[in-house]
């Protein structure tokens, strides 16, 4: 019986990754996408049409990373002007941030005077979040668990996901926001004792995304309160999440991507 | 054999063509119909894959496919509801209960009574429904008087990350007596959004989302649809490349399962062992084309990522470590006493519960029903290959992680073979296709064995060959009420056990 065990011990060895920072993901992985401009106003209609989520408009040129679902296709389509790098910091601070534009730097800006004082000073040390799914497919939900485990660990950080409200200082929403849990999020987010974040994660979450235009969404309630972190992805992978959350906290600082890579 | 006879007014279709003019699905009255479809669900190879109404001018088409698992058929079927019509249809469901979710959505959606319906809930509170005098807060829960009972709420949120859900028990004590489970809180419109566009990668985006844990099993299950509807035929490269991606969501997710349920009990090695195996096998899906589920892998009519030497050869190496890795958990698992006494026993679903609930995939399977589409209706690279489901027959937790434990390795295998007749015969895979005009006036169907289970789309065109009605069927539909039955005079304490051996999708059932 203990043999089993020291076996599984054994080839398991040491799984943690010390530096998250030092971490690349593989080329493939589609994360900030970059323009190269100009991108001709016949083509940039025809992307705009293709899109699955209307995330792109073609005057100007802009891509909505709030809106994208990373399915590749402009770049498929137009790949001298489309590129999906594997810079997989994308969360930021204020939503405006997330329309990319033709020749815009190469990171997503992080606006630390949008962060509110109370945020670092609070929570800079420990942070306890409450996850509400509201219609999420199940990628994101299980990417965030991800972010928690052996190889990530960012409780590592003092910062967790609990089980109740009241034990956390903020939600983490996922899902485009269903009418049928609209009134579920508010109670639960109303049961964090304030003052509390509000962080959206998933281009679901941000706004809406694929289900943008569905009548089976109430998103009334992001109208009420305030959003503190934007993390798009398609799911959110746990390095997005993580590298986020740190990034608020004022731990991690934002470089352009030529110094990061 | 026997649904010749007895179906003898049902079209019968070949599920690799799954496609069929509308006007020549039969119509049948109602009587007929329901005579039929309560005989045939006597067989223990038939089972209804989808039950829908199509609302249009002259009133409500029902349409039914029934799967025959010893012919490896799909029969079709359908009757009339008319306008305004007040009728009240006797119910399949008093019969077969199976059929309660079919005719729970049919109720709440057109407003379509079945008498002697013994469970005519709500099912999903979908916005398009009926029925807008009832909203999710007046539930009719069920209730027992009886002063030692008392009832006990969970959710929607539940205490781990994951989707929500209502789950109402009625204890005596610390035993479970009753658990009824609300769904509805998922609800997104993903049909009416997959009927409202026409751009085809919209369409395909939105199956990889019907849930997220399945994308490549619903992506696949949509691309074969698509395909159908436009007659065309792909390599079988591109088969072979699908099978192996669907192969690998199985793999990735019974073993997160398996982590899971170690969690679940306080078993911290298993998990974290199971950890570390599936972000290998996860990571191998993002090194082939970008996102760790698989999402934008599979397009209809062809991929932006067709597999590699180089990629195989790594996937193989990944697949080799994972293997051993994961039958040093198993033998583990199967040597820890403290580990089996909480598994063994434990949420029993018996093999005539899962039949009569309409059981499909791995939960049937545990319960020693033989369902997997992959050996009764192969589509693509399963045709050539014989698949032997694995079978277990105690129905309870221990089974359901057995199937899981094995269902790893088969897997492996299998993506193994499928690599070598990759290598053997290559041929080039053209770039998605969105446009090649789709058979007018068809309804089309296709289904594939998800990690959960039998997944079953069908789509109807119009005229002009627009996608005029898309209907999707996750396993977890059937399999919900599977886990209710199962933990009848288990402890509270042991639901989350349960349940994660069970580990449906909301979002599925809801859509
Ligand atoms: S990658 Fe994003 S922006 Fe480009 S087509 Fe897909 S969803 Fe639209």
């Amino acid at each position: 019986m203990l043999i089993s065990k020291w076996k599984v011990w054994r080839s398991h060895g040491r799984q943690f990754i010390p530096d998250l920072q030092g971490v690349r993901l593989p080329e493939t992985f589609r994360g900030r996408p970059q323009i190269e401009g100009p991108v001709p106003k016949l083509l940039a209609e025809e992307l705009a049409q293709w899109c699955p989520v209307g995330a792109l408009t073609a005057e100007p040129f802009t891509l909505d990373l709030g809106r994208c679902v990373f399915c590749n296709e402009c770049a498929m389509r137009a790949p001298q002007h489309i590129t999906f790098t594997s810079d997989y910091r994308l969360a930021t601070t204020h939503r405006d941030a997330l329309i990319l534009r033709e020749g815009n730097p190469d990171f997503i800006a992080f606006d630390e005077d949008q962060v509110r004082d109370c945020i670092h000073r609070l929570f800079g040390r420990a942070l306890k979040l409450r996850e509400v799914s509201a219609g999420g497919d199940n990628s994101t939900e299980m990417e965030l668990n991800a972010s928690m485990n052996v190889n990530f660990d960012f409780s590592r950080f003092g910062i967790d996901f609990v089980a109740s409200p009241r034990h956390a200082d903020g939600v983490v929403m996922t899902g485009p926001l269903t009418e049928n849990m609209a009134r579920a999020l508010e109670i639960c987010y109303n049961s964090v004792p304030a003052p509390r974040l509000l962080i959206l994660a998933g281009s679901d979450a941000i706004s809406g995304g694929l289900f943008a235009e569905s009548p089976a969404l109430d998103r009334r309630f992001l109208d009420r309160y305030r959003v503190d972190l934007y993390i798009p992805g398609n799911p959110v992978h746990p390095l997005t999440f993580i590298d986020g959350i740190m990034t608020l906290l004022g731990h991690y600082e934002r470089t352009p991507w030529s110094e990061f890579q | 054999m026997r649904t010749e006879t007895i179906l003898n007014r049902w079209l019968k279709v070949d599920p690799r063509s799954g496609r069929v003019p509308l006007k020549e699905i039969p119509r049948l009255a109602y009587s007929e119909w329901y005579d039929d479809l309560c005989q045939c669900l006597h067989e223990e190879s038939c089972h209804v894959a989808s039950y829908f109404g199509v609302p249009g001018p002259e009133g409500l088409w029902l349409i039914c496919l029934v799967m025959d698992d010893l012919e490896g058929s799909v029969r079709i079927a359908s009757y009339r509801y008319g306008r305004g019509e007040q009728r009240v249809l006797p119910s399949v469901t008093a019969v077969h209960p199976a059929m309660h979710v079919f005719e729970r959505e049919i109720t709440e959606n057109f407003g379509v009574s079945f008498a002697d319906s013994p469970w005519n809930k709500p099912l999903r509170y979908a916005h398009d429904r009926a029925d807008w005098l009832h909203t999710m807060n007046d539930y009719p829960f069920y209730t027992i008087e009886g002063e030692a009972l008392h009832e006990v709420n969970v959710g929607p949120i539940h205490a781990g990350i994951i989707e929500p859900g209502c789950f109402r028990f009625i204890c005596n004590g610390e035993q479970i007596v009753h658990l009824e489970i609300m769904l509805g809180y998922q609800h997104r419109g993903v049909e009416r959004l997959m009927r409202e566009t026409e751009n085809r990668l919209r369409q395909a985006v939105l199956c990889e989302s019907i849930a997220g844990d399945s994308a490549v099993a619903h992506g696949t299950t949509y691309a074969l649809l698509a395909e159908t509807l436009s007659g065309q035929t792909v390599p079988e490269t591109l088969e072979i490349e699908r099978a192996i991606a669907l192969e690998l969501e199985r793999i990735a997710i019974h073993i997160a399962d398996t982590g899971a349920l170690c969690t679940d009990i306080g078993y911290q090695l298993g998990q974290v062992a199971c950890e570390a195996l599936r972000t290998i096998v996860i990571n191998t899906t993002q090194a082939w084309c970008g996102n760790r589920f698989g999402k934008g892998l599979i397009r209809p009519g062809g991929t932006y990522y067709p597999l590699t030497e180089s990629l195989n050869e790594r996937m193989l190496q990944n697949l080799e470590e994972v293997r051993r890795r994961f039958a040093e958990v198993t033998a583990d698992l199967l040597d820890s006493a403290s580990v089996l006494a909480r598994f063994e026993d434990c949420g029993v679903l018996t093999c005539s519960q899962a039949l009569r609930i309409g059981a499909v995939g791995m939960v049937a399977r545990a319960s020693g029903l033989k369902r997997d589409v992959r050996a009764t209706h192969p589509t693509g690279a399963y045709r050539t290959m014989s698949h032997e489901p694995i079978l277990v027959t105690e129905g309870d937790v221990f089974s359901r992680l057995k199937i899981r434990l094995e269902e790893v390795m088969q897997s492996i295998d299998y993506v193994r073979t499928f690599v070598g007749r990759w290598n053997e015969g290559r041929e080039e895979v053209a770039r998605p296709d969105y446009t090649s005009p789709w058979a007018p006036s068809s309804l089309a169907f296709a289904c594939q064995e998800g990690w959960r289970g039998e997944i079953v789309h069908v789509g109807m065109t119009d005229e002009q060959g627009r996608l005029a009605a898309y209907k999707i069927q996750d396993p977890s539909l059937h399999n919900w009420m599977g886990l209710a039955l199962a933990v009848r005079r288990e402890g509270i304490s042991d639901f989350p056990i349960c349940n994660k051996s069970f580990n449906l999708s909301y979002c599925g059932h809801d859509l």
